[in-house]
């Protein structure tokens, strides 16, 4: 229990990435490999176009690392989407086997870790880790109509488009070094407008968890990077490490990093797509070229569903988290 | 004691809503004023236009409705309602155009579960509950009203 795996043997072999227009069109929008012309990317529904990003995401970790589909043991996958559509569906061609993941947000981080202990224990050799996210098709399994002219919270984050992969195996540049599961964390929050807040205690919990394992102190790490917080649960974030005496001076939040202040995207991006295309294009390559020798990811999710949003329940939150390290 | 009702937890919800980010009620306001007054000088304008070309004044009302009820579903349809309703906030809700929006923008989203089961059953899931409460207040001050009279 409350258990920080330590691996020897798992690398980051290659990563990519499939964005949505207004994602692009933020800060760091040269550096993802594709850039959708439009939200709904030549199909007849979002959903349809959500499940594409992912295919697209993971056919190119074949094509841009010259891999065959039998060189595949797994896929590891998910999104937020009832049953896994996105996920179930986009595999469907692929012809590898599939193990759908669901974490709400942090479902990029569990597919690693959950891929990483796979090929650490030697059941598999290369597996292929992703989460995708769509704002149209979460907009209307958790909140409204898009076209509905509703005024949203300053508190309220973007999900954002995009799909992230990356392949798992025994070489490459960047290490899987330490991997600590969340534990389900409510602190009595009901408000589905401000999931920072609601996610914020989780992330503390796993951060504090795995710093205590292994000894270390926030410092350690060149950068610690949580999934989709935004900046209200940052702040908040902020506040529990402070009580706890932790310091913050690294701390970065992935879905602060996807859009300019000026595309009106309220406390920030969130989605599954927030960790894994900001790992996949941003980190990744940074830790490869040694800009960065050591980055914790923590994707939070808040485990909620529209039913427990109306029957009055507080929202559960979880944090995953994996540290990534450049091999000398 | 479960951890979403221990101290720390409630501890943790105060510092929320204290942490909340400020709105400026004076902005807010004065756009729902600009964008609501907005519509409704645009339905007087028509209606002023209707009663000019000799239409009566309940019939110039009841065109006028029509009227911005069109409007407002022709910019949900252009994507265009959903950027004023950011602003506008319940100025632009509350008026007839808002009430369009809140069917058009259902119908646009369930469409694609086909024209049964998608557009026609989702359409009213906003504007569904206002008609239902509506009709029922209005019974229930029609009888006050009767009773009264």
């Amino acid at each position: 229990m409350n258990k920080t795996f330590t691996l020897k043997n798992v690398f980051v072999e290659g990563t990519a990435s499939v964005v949505g227009p207004s994602e692009g069109a933020g800060p760091l929008g040269d550096l993802f490999d594709v850039i959708l012309p439009d939200d709904i990317y030549g199909e007849s529904s979002f959903e349809k176009a959500e499940r594409k990003m992912l295919l697209e995401s993971l056919s190119l970790c074949l094509k841009k690392y010259n891999y065959r589909p039998e060189d595949f043991d797994l896929i590891l996958a998910g999104d937020l989407l009832n049953q896994l559509i996105s996920a179930n569906f986009a595999v469907r061609d692929l012809n590898i086997p599939f193990a759908g993941v669901f974490g709400a947000c942090s479902t990029f981080n569990l597919s690693i870790g959950l891929g990483s202990l796979l090929v650490e224990a030697g059941y598999v050799d290369r597996v292929i880790a992703g989460a995708c996210s769509h704002h149209q098709t979460a907009e209307r399994t958790f909140r409204f109509p898009t076209e509905l002219g509703v005024q949203r919270k300053a508190t309220a984050t973007w999900t954002m488009s995009g799909a992230g992969s990356v392949i798992l195996s025994r070489q490459g540049l960047v290490k899987v070094k330490e991997i600590t599961f969340g534990r389900v964390v409510d602190y009595g929050l009901k408000d589905t407008n401000n999931l920072g807040a609601v996610m914020a205690p989780a992330a503390f919990d796993t951060l504090k968890r795995h710093l205590q394992n292994l000894g270390k102190k926030p410092e350690d790490y060149d950068l610690i990077a949580t999934g989709d917080l935004g900046s209200v649960g940052q702040i908040m974030l902020k506040h529990l490490l402070g009580d706890a005496s932790l310091d913050a001076g690294n701390l970065t939040d992935c879905g602060l990093l996807v859009y300019a202040s000026t595309q009106d995207k309220h406390a920030g991006a969130s989605g599954c797509a927030a960790s894994a295309c900001v790992f996949s294009s941003y980190f990744y390559p940074l830790l490869c070229q040694g800009q960065l020798k050591n980055v914790l990811l923590l994707a939070t999710g808040a485990l909620f569903a529209q039913i427990t949003a109306q029957q009055k329940d507080s929202i559960p939150a979880v944090a995953h988290a994996i540290a990534f390290e450049k091999v000398e | 004691m479960r951890e979403r009702e221990s101290p720390q937890s409630k501890r943790y919800v105060r510092l929320v809503e204290k942490e909340q980010p400020k709105v400026s009620l004076k902005s807010n306001l004065a756009n729902a004023f600009l964008i609501g007054g907005g519509i409704c000088v645009f339905g007087e304008i028509i209606r002023t236009y209707l009663l000019y070309y000799g239409l009566s004044n309940d019939l110039a009302s009841v065109w006028m409705s029509i009227a911005l009820v069109f409007f407002g579903s022709l910019l949900t349809g252009l994507g265009i309602y959903d950027e004023i309703g950011r602003i506008g906030g319940a100025g632009s809700a509350i008026p007839i155009t808002g009430f369009a929006n809140s069917i058009v923008a259902p119908a646009m989203e369930y469409r694609s579960e086909g024209a049964i089961l998608g557009l026609a059953a989702r359409m009213f899931i906003i504007a569904g509950p206002v008609v239902a409460y509506g009709l029922i207040s209005a019974t229930v001050f029609g009888l006050i009203r009767s009773v009264f009279r």
